[in-house]
Parts: structure tokens; sequence; C-alpha cells
């Protein structure tokens, strides 16, 4: 057993339909590692995120395949076992860090609550992990920050309390689902930082679901390219920036604008290519098929 | 400091509607026809003797005279006296008003259990065929106004059945130790439980008549507002950190989901109360609408002045203490 999460031939449907959404899909995250999940929108990246975590919407339904959390089978569980080793080992770095946090409710026992609550912390431990994490992710003023209702604070603030809470349990892995996406341009810079910075301390292994290669390129160690739902490229992120196998994702790479030269017009990814990539899933869907 | 602004604020604004409800009372009840000089003579009494009567009660005078007189009164906290009761009118309205509050408040405590239990299943059990039953027991219960559920519980459980009491506020044998008459409240002070039991026994048809179509309304808002909760995100993150269904519902989406539902309860609750007039005519239970509509009936027109202006007064306390439970709960209205 090396990798800590094992996907293998994952494949998923909507509810009263034959369309796979999820097509066999095999990814694994080291120990330690930083795992890029790349695709255009409706490609599945957050999907399996919530596969692995357990948080599909109940149209999805998983058809086949095997998800291995630090090496339980967690398909195969019953669910109340799986809620508590999914909770107990993964956490979630979300979106929208503005819908994330519970309005009602103030950020300390936010923090708190899956430590006392599922892991059986004494309120007291909790609560010196949640200001020691604060102060990790460098908020100056955690006390206060932990009274505080979410409101009171920016979106950069609220992003930073997401990421201390999703390490508080000391996970072993941790899925960020697209963590900058919501945040202003000047934050997302340092929000990615802190979450490479948390990674490498934890030493955590991570699934970081994004459609940016910039955001890749700087934080992941491996990149797995995922179209319609099937992975077409698998591969270290050093050999993908110099050398990318799939013509998708040489299209997808030189798609992406430049810093270096503003003035460029964007390069859509050619119709050729979206035709070859479309014949490809739909021979896998008919040798899939096939073999069922 | 800013509570405190917004309570005088309140209390203003309180004072004003008062007023104004007093104002309309007076003047509709003596421009719609019926006299109660009329109900208080026998047969054939003289033209000498309506118009001794009516100068006695000052019903001879002008109607802004009259309400000069009366408001005049009022201030000094002098209601005038009941004309077929022949008592003042504040310690009558008084001595019914607890009844009616504790029967509306037993009523409002089981429209919310009742409403509670049934929007909790439907979003626990959401998209089954349990959600759609509850969905349909919620549209009756809203499509049939409370008097007719009293009709129907009378005829089931009162003569068909007879299980439940259908008339009174308590057993007329019972030897009542009671000295003020909040006698649910008193009899628990009191530990005396058989006379509590028997309390909530006479209660519960009446309250159970006036709890359905509210327990309809809060089962459907509140299951509606759940589902869309359910979906956030903060609350699919509890999700991942190893919660139980139950518990996300319950600790997560509730709070928040039971906000809109409130101010609906507030709304509401004054309906309920305007409902107990019909509601304790038709179980004979002895409160403060069985005495408006005897009031009514006798043109008492002190008396009526006297009820309505409570009923206002309970009105605007009831919105006042939604609005309060609202900002406890909502802690974005706090500093607001």
């Amino acid at each position: 057993m090396s990798a800590f999460l094992e996907i293998d031939t994952l494949s998923a449907v909507l509810h009263g339909s034959s369309q796979r959404l999820l097509r066999s899909v095999r990814l694994t995250v080291d120990r330690g590692e930083v795992r890029g999940l790349v695709g255009e929108s409706g490609a599945g990246k957050s999907m399996i995120g919530k596969a692995v975590l357990g948080i599909l919407p109940a149209a999805v339904r998983i058809v086949e395949g095997i998800i291995r959390l630090d090496g339980h089978d967690i398909l195969a569980m019953p669910a109340s076992e799986r809620r508590r080793v999914i909770g107990a080992t993964a956490a979630l770095i979300p979106q929208d860090p503005l819908t994330a946090l519970n309005p009602s409710r103030r950020i300390g026992p936010q923090i708190t609550n899956r430590l006392v609550d599922i892991l059986g912390w004494s309120k007291a431990a909790a609560k010196t992990r949640a200001l020691e994490l604060l102060d990790e992710v460098h908020i100056d003023a955690p006390e206060r920050v932990m009274a505080s209702y979410p409101h009171e604070l920016s979106g950069g603030m609220r992003q930073r309390v997401l990421i201390a809470s999703a390490f508080a349990a000391n996970p072993k892995l941790v899925i960020a689902d697209e963590p900058t996406t919501a945040l202003d341009v000047t934050v997302q810079k340092q929000i990615l930082k802190l979450i490479r910075e948390m990674q490498a301390r934890h030493d955590t292994a991570m699934l970081f679901v994004t459609h940016d290669l910039g955001v890749v390129s700087k934080v992941c160690q491996k990149l797995t390219v995922l179209y319609a739902g099937k992975v077409v490229e698998d591969t270290a992120v050093a050999a993908f920036f110099e050398a990318p196998q799939h013509p998708y994702s040489k299209a997808l790479l030189a798609a992406t604008p430049k810093y270096t030269d503003p003035f460029a017009s964007l390069l859509p990814v050619h119709e050729s290519v979206i035709a070859s990539a479309n014949a490809e899933i739909t021979a896998a869907d008919q040798e899939w098929r096939h073999g069922r | 400091m800013i509570l405190l602004r917004a309570l005088l604020t309140r209390l203003a604004t309180t004072v004003v509607t008062l007023f104004g409800a007093a104002v309309i009372v007076f003047f509709v009840i003596r421009v719609v026809p019926g006299n109660p000089i009329a109900m208080m003579l026998p047969p054939g009494a003289t033209d000498e003797d309506i118009a001794r009567l009516s100068a006695h009660y000052g019903l001879d005078r002008s109607i802004p005279e009259q309400f000069a007189i009366w408001f005049a009164g009022v201030l000094h906290g002098d209601f005038g006296a009941s004309i077929s009761l022949r008592q003042p009118v504040m310690p009558l309205v008084l001595g019914r008003l607890p009844a009616t509050l504790e029967l509306a408040i037993f009523a409002l405590v089981l429209a919310v259990m009742i409403g509670g239990a049934a929007a909790l299943t439907g979003t626990r059990l959401r998209n089954t065929r349990t959600e759609a039953a509850i969905d349909i027991a919620n549209g009756v219960g809203l499509s049939v106004p409370d008097f007719l559920w009293a009709l129907v519980l009378i005829l089931l459980f009162g003569i068909l059945v007879p299980v439940f009491h259908i008339s009174g506020r308590i057993s007329p044998s019972a030897d009542l130790p009671f000295v003020t008459q909040f006698y649910v409240f008193e009899s628990i002070l009191r530990l005396r439980f058989d006379l509590w039991w028997d309390l909530l026994q006479h209660m519960f048809m009446p309250a159970l008549a006036l709890a359905i179509p509210l327990a309809a309304i809060i089962g459907q808002l509140l299951k509606q507002s759940l589902k869309e909760t359910m979906h956030l995100d903060y609350v699919v993150l509890a999700r991942t950190k190893g919660y139980a269904e139950n518990k996300v519902i319950v600790s997560e989406a509730l709070p928040n989901a039971v906000l809109p539902t409130l101010t609906l309860i507030g709304v509401q609750f004054t309906f309920l109360i305007g409902g107990t007039v019909i509601i304790e005519r038709l179980f004979s239970y002895e409160g403060l609408g069985n005495m408006a509509i005897d009031a009514v009936i006798n043109r008492d027109l002190p008396l009526i002045q006297g009820i309505v202006l409570v009923f206002a007064l309970l009105f605007t306390v009831v919105n006042l203490v939604v609005d309060m439970t609202y900002a406890l709960l909502n802690p974005r209205l706090r500093h607001a």
C-alpha cells in the first residue's frame, strides 16, 4: 500500500440515465504529495472530490469502482462508518468562503466542532488547537476571531479560517476545491501560498481541484487532466509543462494566457481536438458497455 | 443601548396603534345598527324611559363628545362599566384574559410541535413517499379553517368516540383553590397535577382546532427552508466532518432555516388569537373571546371597547416578542 488515496475505475451516472459523468477514473495521491486535478467546467473534477468525501448529490450514483482512503475501501462500508472514517482522515477546503461558514454560529465552534463531537477531544484541548491553527494561518487576533460571527470577517479571513478548520484535525488528506476562485485576485496569491505552506508543514496528501494551470504549476507535483469525466493525462507537473502527451492537454496548455505576452490573443481549444477527444470518449463508452 | 432605543421606539408606536384601534372601534360600533338600550328595556317601554336610560349611559350626546368622555376616563385607568353585566370593564376583561392566553399558548405549542415534527421528518425523508404524505396532510390542514376543524373534532372525539372533553375549561365538580385566573400555571405552582391534567384535557380539543392550520403552515414553510438550507455549502461541509444526517439537519440547518418560519409564526399567532373568539364559543370555553361575542350580541359598547383594546395590546406585544426573538437568533441583526 503506497498511495494514501487510491481511486480505481470509478464511474458515476446521473440517476435514471446511462450517460456516465465519471468514466472509469483512476488516480492516486501519495502521502505528502499535491495532485492537481484540472479540466473545464463540467469535466467532473469537483465530483471526484465529492465522491471521496461522501457528499455527492443524491442524483449522482456510483456504478463501479473503488475509493481507498488510508487503506479503507470506503464505498464498501456502511454509511455511518464511512462518515466516521472520512471525518477522521480527510478534510475539505471549500470553494466559496462566503457560503461555507454557518452564519448563525461563532467561528470558534465551527473550527472545534469536529474535534469535540467526532474525534472526542476535550473542549479545552480543541480550543487550544484552534488557536494554534489560527496562528498558523497568520490570523493576528485569534481569540477575537474565534468569538466573531462569519459576517464580521472579510472573504480572505474566512478562507483562512476554513483552511485552519480543515487542518485542525490533522487530516491525512485535504481536498481543496477551487479554493481561490471566489477570492479577490490580490488575496488569491496569499491564500495559495498559505495552502502550500500548510500542506508542507503538516505533510498532508492533497487533491487540488482547479481549472487554472498557472495555479497547478505553483502548487502541485502531480497532475491529472480530466475531459468529460475521463482521465486523459496523468503525469508529473514538470513533465506536463515540458511536453504534454494528450492532444487535449496540449491544447489546454496552449490556451492558457501568458503574462509574458499580454497582447497575444487567447487561443481556443481547436475544434478538431474537441472532436477527436469526443470520439475517444465515445469509443471508451462503447467498450465499457460491452464489458458489462 | 441600541436595543433600548429600539424598544422605546416600539413602545411609542404601540401607543399610537392602540389609540388608532380605540378610535376606530369606538366609532364603528356606534355607527352600525343596534342599540344597547333597546336590549335592556322590556318590550313596551316608553320613549321617556328610553331617553332617561340613554342619558344615564351618556348615549344621548354626540359621538365625538362620548369619545372625549370615554377617553378621558381611559387615561385615568377607568374603562367604564359594562352595560349588560353592570360591572367595571377592566376587571371583567382581565378576569377572562388569562383563560384565552393559556388556550392560545397551548395551541401555539401544539402547532410548533406538530409542524416542527412534520418539517423535520419531511426533510430527513425528503423525496420519499413519507414526504409526499406530509405534503398532502399539510395541504389538508391548510385548506380547512380552524372553526371547521373544531366542528370536525367535536363530532369525532366528542360525539362519535367521546374520548375528550369538548365543553368548558375545567370539570365543574373540581374544587378550585386558585387565586389567579392563570389556572394551568397556578396548578403547576401548587403541585395540583390532577387539576393541571383536567385543564389540559379540556383545552386539548379547542387548542388542537386552533393549532392544525398553523401547524400545517409551519410544517410547509419550515420544510421548504430546511430543504433549501441542506444544499448550502456550510451544511455540506458539516457532512464531510463526519456528522450524521439527523445532527446535520438539527444543529446546522435548523437554526438558519427557522428564521422565516419564526416571522410567520408571529403573524399567524395573532390570527390564532383572533380565532379563539369563535373556538371558545364552540367549546363553551370561558375566555375573552366568548365574552366578546356576548358583548356584541348585547351591544355592550364599553365592554366591546375594553376587549378590543386588550386584544390590540396583545397583538402588539406578540409582534414585539417575535422581533426580539428574531434578533436573538440572527446575529446579523444584532448590530443593525
